[in-house]
Formats: C-alpha cells, structure tokens, sequence
C-alpha cells in the first residue's frame, strides 16, 4: 500500500481520539439545549462552562471574556466588524500587510463604510515593521490587529511589544492566533492583548467551533442576531459537543504543549536542512528562529507549486503552495509577496504542516521523494539552469 | 488540489506522463507564450516537412492544467497540416482532456496561442504567406503575453 503522509496540519488537523471521545456523550446521552431550564439543558450549560474554564485559563483570561464562535473567520469578522460597530468615534484601522484573509476582507469591508485601514508592511523574514506601527497610530486609530503566527510562512509576531504600544496609546489590540493557539506561549494579561482569536481545528479538535476573548470592559456589538446566547454577542443554537471538543481539545494541548512542540520543531528542522541540503535552488521562507514550530515553507525556483503539489500527492504527500495556480483567484500569495518575494518565487512555494502524529519515518520519505519531483517538474520547464 | 479544482483523470493522466516532452534541436518553428509572473509559460517546437508538423515538442512552466494542455495539443497536431493546425481551437483542447475547471480555461487558450506562435514562426522562417487571421492573431499575443 502506498504511504501517506499528511503534512497540511496548518489547513487543519485530524480530531484527537481523546478529544472525540469527550465529545460523544453530547450527541445522545445529553443533548439540551443550553437555554432549555430542564436537567438535559443544564447538563449541556455546564459543560459548555467546562469548557470555556479550561480555555480562560489557557489564555489567562477570565471565563466571561471567552465568546464560542462557529469559527476563527467568524471570530475575526465579530472582532473587527463588533468592536467598530459599538465604537464609531473612532475611524482608523491598522492591521498587517501578512493577515489571513478574514482579518483582510473584514478591515476592507470597514474600508468601505468609512474606516481608513493601514497595512504596516514586513521585513523579508515577516516580522512586522515595528517603527511604522508606531508611527501609524495615532489619536483617530481604533485598533490594530496583528496575526500572531502566520499561517503560511510561520513567523511568530511579538504580541507583547505591539500590545504595550497599543496599551500604551489607549488603541485597542487584536490578535489572530488560530496558528498558535494551544502550541505557543500566550498570556493576554501579559501582552496586554484586548482581543484574541482561537481556533479548535487546529489543535485536533472539531471544525466548526472557536473562540473569541473579549477583555471586559471593551464594547463590542454582535453580527448574528437572536436568542442572545453567549452574552449577546454570538446569537445561534450553542453548539455543544464542539465547544465541549474545543474544550479537551485545548486541556490535551496545554498538557503536551512543550513536549509536543520540543519534538515537532526536531521534525521541522530536520525537514528543512533536509531539503535545503538535496534540492538545487531552493530557499526557506520566514524566520528560522521566530517560527512556528510546525511550519515549514520553501521556495523552489522555475518550478510552479501547484504541479508541484499534485505530484506530490500522487505519492501520498499531502501539503500546500502559495502558487496563483491553486488559489481561486489566481493571485499569488499576498504574504510571500509582502515579504518581498516575486510573483515566480511566491508561484514555486510549498507549505508543509507537521502535527501531532508526524514520525521521522514520514519525514524520511518526503526527503526521498521531493528531490525527485522538483526534478522532473524542472525538466518539463522551459526555464533551465 | 484536486478537491478544489477537480481535474479529469485525462487531465491528470497527461500532467503526470506528458506527451512529446522537450526541446527539439533544429525546429522549423519555435512558440513560446506567457510569462512567469502570470505563473505559466509554454514553448512549442515544431518540424515541418512538406506542410506537415512532423514532430512537435512541447516545455511549459506551470499548473498541472498547463502542463497537461500543451500536451494534448502536441497530440492533436501532430501529423496535421500547417491548415489543419491552424484550425485547432482551445475547445478541441479541452474535449480532448474530457473537460478543463472553469479556472483553467485560461491553460487551452495558452495551448492554442502557443501553436500559433509556433507556425507564425515556422511561417516567416520559410518566408510562406502569413494567413490574415494569423498575423492579426500573432500581434493580440504579442502584446498580451510580452515577456
């Protein structure tokens, strides 16, 4: 049988045994409905409390500042679109040039209602440029929302510099941290952070559930409107076994989290040095040092991603690219090119993921297949050495 | 990406064992459309004896539909006349693929201006009459597509 090798866990991540066993209970034996006064209703209330305990604490933040959303787009649209609907003296918005496109659609949608929106551009590495932020922010600036890690090149932003500078400013601070929520240190007390995004489906939890925290005390109106679930701010059904997922899901991760990471960021290098050693003219994109410790992204020049991709898969190896080819607008990825990177260079890149249950061996045969690919995708170009 | 784009087995029968893949030595005519920035470059050789493409090779850079287009294309021409060829249109490269994504169409229009190309080429070596339609073409791509 063919080997398969799934290394996408940054597009999201298989639901962890533990985690879906948590969950089964609240498909049969208890499935109230959170505002029903019965025993079913309140079984299911106090397990979706369970639930946001383990993440408040995860974050160090309080249980009544965790909001249960459908997912990190929906977090980061009420985190924007919210936070500028219930404070409109204010009608500046900074974000990065490197955001996932929800925070980037969202911030353009204000655009359109009257909000100025600034991008603060990256160095080659995708490190924010700190000294623009600053200058940027000003008395009409309401918040500034950052990535923390990027979900395509790995670069981990610094969330306590940009949050002491906005805290500093009296300018609210967002962060979308659907890459690093579970695997990297946050303390948004300590970072002074206002508003966060976290996602369930990337750190083997179900799909269809995640987190916004809210600092108390900062006035955010809500995009769905209804029965008033989760303080008003998130009217819909509560989606109980997926928050009591989510739930487990963060507990395992903060169990494991500095093993998991120790043995993840091995692979990850080893993948890296691996291939930066067989493969002629290839590049790693991002920070080596601030980097997502399951993330690896490579430039391969004269060689276009997503045939690069398809091949790959033929052989079982599961990853991505930055490539216009694959995407459905036909753009090139607009963070390798904020990071100076040209539409071929941004159009050669693979993304691969590493998770939980990725095995040197895995490691091993993508070392012995990739060299072979990029060959054969080079000797089909018209672009030689 | 295959969920996303949903390639035929045809598509992806050509992209992983292209047909006529390379360069030929001394071609008649030489047609190279694209650019890198757009993500897809194809260069098309042909050899030409008594109005017949003979031979026809094929180099892209590019997505598994480009790939695979300029592949189908060499089968198609192959052993056609210079009129038959230049009668080829993209819908033949794509039913000759059982279907394109929408997205990709883009790919058998690149594969027909890449033949074209070739023959205008082919053409103005051999010092033969360029067809009106041909010249009228060959100037479209050459501002669409300049390098």
């Amino acid at each position: 049988m063919q080997q398969k090798v799934y290394l996408d866990y940054a597009a999201t991540t298989p639901v962890d045994q533990r985690v879906l066993k948590a969950m089964l209970p609240y498909f049969g034996e208890y499935i109230g409905n959170t505002m029903s006064l019965h025993q079913q209703g309140s079984l299911a209330a106090e397990a979706v409390e369970r639930a946001r305990e383990i993440v408040a604490k995860a974050l160090n933040a309080n249980t009544d500042e965790i909001v249960f959303t459908g997912s990190a787009t929906e977090s980061n649209n009420l985190a924007l679109k919210g936070l500028a609907e219930a404070n409109p003296g204010k009608k500046k918005i900074i974000i990065s040039n490197i955001e996932h496109d929800c925070v980037e659609k969202s911030a353009r949608w204000l655009g359109l209602r009257g909000y100025k929106i600034v991008r603060i551009g990256v160095d080659k590495e995708g490190v924010i440029d700190f000294g623009e932020l600053n200058k940027e922010i000003d008395q009409d600036t309401l918040l500034v929302s950052v990535i923390h890690g990027n979900n395509e090149v790995g670069t981990i932003q610094d969330l306590k510099k940009i949050g002491e500078l906005c805290s500093k400013n009296g300018v609210y601070f967002h962060t979308d941290a659907s890459q690093s929520f579970g695997k990297e240190e946050i303390d948004v007390v300590k970072m002074k952070i206002d508003l966060l995004t976290a996602s369930s489906h990337k750190i083997y939890g179900p799909k269809g559930v995640a987190v916004l925290y809210v600092r108390n005390g900062i006035k955010i109106n809500p995009i769905l409107h209804g029965g008033g679930h989760e303080g008003g701010l998130r009217s819909s059904t509560v989606n109980v076994p997926a928050i009591v997922g989510m739930g487990k899901a963060t507990e395992i991760s903060y169990k494991v989290r500095k093993l998991e990471s120790y043995k993840v960021k091995q692979l990850r290098d080893k993948l890296i040095d691996g291939i930066l050693k067989t493969v002629p003219d290839c590049w790693l994109n991002g920070s080596k040092a601030k980097r997502l410790a399951n993330n690896v992204n490579i430039s391969f020049a004269r060689v276009e991603g997503e045939s690069m991709l398809l091949e790959l898969d033929a052989k079982g190896i599961m990853c991505s690219t930055g490539s216009a080819c694959s995407s459905s607008s036909l753009e090139p990825s607009h963070v390798l090119l904020a990071m100076g990177l040209t539409a071929p260079e941004a159009h050669g890149s693979l993304r691969f993921s590493l998770g939980r249950w990725t095995t040197n061996k895995e490691i091993n045969y993508v070392l012995s297949v990739l060299p072979t690919v990029v060959k054969k995708m080079r000797k089909i170009s018209p672009y030689k050495i | 990406m295959r969920g996303q784009f949903n390639y035929s087995k045809k598509v992806l029968r050509h992209f992983r064992n292209p047909h006529n893949l390379g360069s030929i030595k001394q071609p008649d005519g030489v047609g190279e459309v694209g650019n890198m920035a757009c993500g897809d470059v194809m260069k098309l050789y042909i050899k030409v004896e008594e109005d017949k493409i003979v031979n026809v090779k094929f180099e892209t850079y590019g997505c598994a539909a480009a790939i695979a287009t300029s592949s189908v294309i060499t089968d198609l021409v192959k052993g056609k006349t210079i009129d038959e060829a230049l009668e080829m249109t993209n819908k033949s490269v794509i039913d000759s693929l059982d279907g394109l994504p929408p997205i990709k169409i883009h790919c058998s229009l690149l594969s027909v201006d890449a033949l074209s190309e070739a023959i205008y080429d082919y053409l103005i070596k051999s010092k033969k009459e360029i067809p009106q339609m041909l010249a009228a073409k060959h100037k479209r791509i050459e501002t669409l597509h300049k390098h």
